[in-house]
């Protein structure tokens, strides 16, 4: 792998931008390997690189239906942060957040985190008491999370609507310094290029159509590329894995929701926080480019297409508007959907389940991104031990 | 915005309706012999079907469920009765 430093940036710059190399090799799939993971996206190449990174595997294979971070990876609004409550989720979306943190470094590759501080702003009192508690519950279990006050939180963020009409006039909220954005495409790209380097085959369209099972154990799967044959499989896999783990008789407590994400018109920076809204549902940052990038809740119609609703559409930009009046005046630039494998308790399920050798990784719902390098570390793990680490245990 | 029809009111806007349940699931009887396991199963375990599906609604301006059939890709609409044994 060519190491990637403002030297060869420099240097390919000189030399017109011709010398760059694909960044990971395409490759067709072998007929056996250690461990393969289903699904391309962001959890399933991070759990490859770390099989392979972590724990030395060397023929570990990721199978991709469609093309790498073409699901949920791509389609989320690029938000990182660990402001949980349980001390369980604290120390999982905290492992994932001090991983984005090294993970420029670590992957030779730009992820650009952006550390710019989120707040979770209330609108009133009893949402302020909320507030309090999780932020007192980061700080035992060892975050960055405090309460901020209404004149700070209108400090940072001065389009807030605060006129005598503002139907959510915010309140202050919970405010963690270290949560922000980071570039999706490429946290899958990263992974992929340090993946591919290490030796891992990524196999893109390629749809995994069974899981063989002999004795109780896992050997393979059954792909549109014909079989190939492991004796660990991982399913990352998101909305597609109800369907996968059936294959194996293995029922799961998940509905499949689409969750929708917009972006606007490019404009000059006004917004250098991440925001949630309680009052509204919605959340918004500003993107590098100066698009504002939002979102809000599920689409309340169970479905696999990677679609929205107007409904939710609607709620999405009436709750914006609400927040930022002045954002009426921004044209919309694009929105998406993308399905999300949802669960009563809203915690992922990361573990063994059914034949021996199968393992899950799924159930992260509408918060995936901001987890893609614990999911890929502690799916790792098991793969490579058949053991829970401590921090995946509870789940 | 999508239209659903309910069996009783006839085709009204999806705000209108909720999700309620995957069909054909069973309630576990009688509650005192029903181990935690199939409680849990009845209540949280679901096939999340791709394509076609066929669940429970219920159209909160009227209060009925009632069953959908639908495909979950394409969100098409090819059924909607009322429950077994309820009277349209």
């Amino acid at each position: 792998m060519k190491r990637y430093s403002a030297l060869s940036l420099a240097a390919e710059g000189l030399r017109g931008h011709r010398g760059w190399k694909p960044a990971w090799r395409k490759a067709r799939p072998a007929p056996e390997y250690d461990a393969i993971v289903v699904g391309g996206g962001g959890h399933g190449l991070a759990t490859a690189y770390y099989l392979a990174r972590n724990h030395g595997l060397r023929r570990v294979a990721v199978l991709e239906k469609g093309w790498i971070g073409g699901g949920n990876t791509g389609r989320n609004t690029t938000v990182v942060r660990s402001n949980y409550f349980y001390p369980e989720s604290v120390a999982l979306y905290d492992l994932a957040l001090r991983l984005y943190e090294g993970l420029s470094k670590d992957l030779n590759f730009n992820v650009m985190l952006s550390q710019r501080g989120m707040l979770i702003a209330a609108h009133t009192p009893m949402q302020m008491e909320i507030c309090a508690r999780i932020a007192n519950a980061m700080q035992l279990n060892g975050v960055d999370g405090a309460l901020m006050g209404a004149e700070e939180a209108l400090r940072r963020a001065p389009l807030l609507n605060r006129g005598p009409g503002a139907r959510h006039a915010c309140m202050g909220g919970i405010w963690q310094p270290r949560a922000g954005i980071a570039r999706h495409d490429a946290v899958a790209w990263g992974y992929a290029r340090a993946a591919s380097s290490l030796g891992v085959d990524i196999v893109e369209n390629c749809a995994v159509t069974d899981l063989l099972i002999e004795a109780g154990r896992v050997t393979g799967v059954g792909t549109d590329q014909g079989t190939i044959r492991a004796a660990r499989v991982g399913l990352a896999s998101a909305g597609a894995t109800p369907g996968l783990a059936a294959l194996a008789g293995v029922r799961l407590p998940v509905l499949t929701y689409a969750l929708q994400a917009f972006v606007s018109e490019p404009v000059k920076p006004i917004l250098d926080t991440v925001l949630l809204y309680l009052g509204t549902g919605t959340y918004v940052s500003q993107s590098d480019k100066g698009e504002l990038v939002f979102g809000g809740g599920l689409d309340r119609v169970p479905t696999h297409g990677q679609r929205g609703n107007l409904p939710m559409q609607e709620t999405v930009l009436s709750g914006l508007l609400e927040m930022f009046p002045a954002f009426a005046q921004l044209k919309l630039l694009r929105q998406w959907g993308g399905v999300v494998d949802v669960v009563p308790d809203s915690s992922p399920v990361i573990g063994p389940t059914g034949p021996e050798g199968l393992f899950l990784n799924c159930g992260w719902g509408t918060g995936g991104f901001k987890a893609i390098p614990a999911g890929g570390w502690l799916l790792a793990h098991l793969m490579a031990t058949g053991r829970h680490h401590e921090i995946s245990r509870p789940f | 915005m999508q239209i659903f029809t309910c069996p009783f009111c006839g085709p009204r806007e999806e705000t209108e309706f909720h999700f309620a349940a995957e069909a054909g699931k069973r309630r576990p009887e009688p509650a005192e012999t029903t181990s935690d396991a199939d409680w849990a199963d009845y209540l949280y375990m679901n096939a999340a079907p791709r394509r076609p599906a066929r669940e429970v609604w219920v159209h909160l301006t009227c209060g009925e469920f009632f069953t959908m059939t639908r495909d979950t890709v394409t969100r098409e609409v090819s059924d909607a009765a009322p429950l077994p044994g309820r009277e349209r």
